[in-house]
């Protein structure tokens, strides 16, 4: 037992909880199943040891062991790469995919967090090596905090409007409000889509939300996670049933047309409000010298 | 290969409307028109566009 021992197993434990406590199983519905968990639990506790013993080398002054940081990088990357991998395997056999920006987002946010452990784990034994237990507690909690802080991202009623309005044929063109959907061709397929489908337009509340929304990747979120949250009314095989979110290239406004097993306005209004604003997506035209700012 | 947007069948009740280069369907109405434009939507997992009354496609998306 040396003088570092303690504050070394509070950083680790400190870090582990730390990662246990950003892994919560949402209606993301990732990572559901005990082995996945288990394998961020066990990356979270090596990233909490990485960075718990960088404090103890500088007071020894030991500073090569400073460079196992590194290696940390490294390590945290590949996991960005095993969930990347992961889930655009999985992509494929879901009935509405997440969608390529969606799942870098998701990979991301595994990297980030075992940094933010890291973080966690320093600061934890700093505290209490440089005050006492009490000290490394409230580092602890503060850096919890700003771990949480970090780790949120926007949702989308920050940026947009979101309306019900009920889908309509015209001809056999399906509109939601005045935004062309698709043709559906066939009176029987007409007569279901409109049994089962819903309608929203989502209205941009500036410019940059304009951009934001546009992306593709942003737009299969929407549908992803309104899939997910409400059930879909589709198979393989019914092309023609697949909820599909389009432009009006007037105003930027984006009419999402989804086949929810469960057809709750409010609750659906309420799913499309939470859907996060993909960073991938995010764009700042209004940050551009020539476009001043705001609007 | 993967095809995308692509015509796979043509159903018509209007002989002279015939596209060329694709599977055509000759019906003698619209109604026997929707069950055949139906059954392919099905089998070629498309989906039936209506082009005009007489004319739909079925479209690999």
């Amino acid at each position: 037992m040396s003088e570092y021992t303690y504050p070394i197993l509070f950083g680790l434990a400190a870090g582990t909880l730390t990662r246990i406590y950003m892994l919560r199983t949402d209606y993301r519905q990732y990572p559901t199943y005990l082995h996945g968990k288990i394998i961020h639990i066990a990356l979270g506790f090596i990233a909490a040891g990485l960075g718990t013993v960088a404090i103890p080398s500088i007071m020894e002054e030991e500073f090569t062991a400073i460079t196992f940081l590194t290696l940390a990088a490294s390590q945290f990357r590949e996991v960005r790469n095993m969930e990347r991998n992961t889930l655009t395997e999985l992509d494929s056999y879901e009935m509405v995919p997440r969608g390529k920006t969606y799942i870098e987002g998701v990979a991301i946010a595994f990297e980030s967090r075992n940094y933010l452990v890291i973080f966690t784990s320093l600061l934890s034994t700093l505290g209490y090596l440089v005050f006492n237990i009490w000290g490394g507690l409230a580092a602890a909690i503060l850096a919890i905090l700003i771990s949480k802080k970090l780790m949120s991202g926007g949702r989308l009623k920050d940026i947009v409007d979101v309306e019900f309005v009920e889908p309509r044929f015209d001809g056999a063109g399906l509109y939601v409000d005045n935004i062309y959907i698709m043709n559906i061709g066939l009176p029987v397929r007409q007569e279901e889509v409109l049994r089962y489908g819903m309608g929203f337009i989502l209205k941009p509340k500036n410019f940059n939300a304009r951009s934001t929304i546009a992306n593709l990747g942003q737009r299969q979120a929407i549908l992803h996670d309104v899939s997910t949250a409400l059930g879909v009314y589709r198979d393989s095989g019914t092309p023609a049933l697949v909820p599909l979110a389009k432009r009006d290239l007037d105003d930027g406004r984006v009419g999402v047309f989804v086949l929810p097993q469960e057809k709750d306005i409010n609750k659906a209004l309420k799913v499309i409000q939470a859907v996060p604003t993909l960073e991938n997506a995010i764009r700042m035209p209004s940050e551009q010298q020539t476009n001043g700012k705001g609007s | 290969m993967v095809l995308e947007k692509y015509i796979l069948a043509a159903i018509t009740t209007n002989p002279s409307k015939i596209p060329s280069g694709t599977a055509v369907f000759h019906c003698e109405d619209k109604k026997e028109m929707e069950i055949i434009a139906a059954n392919l939507e099905a089998i070629l997992d498309g989906i039936a566009h209506a082009l005009t009354d007489e004319l739909y496609v079925i479209v690999k998306h």
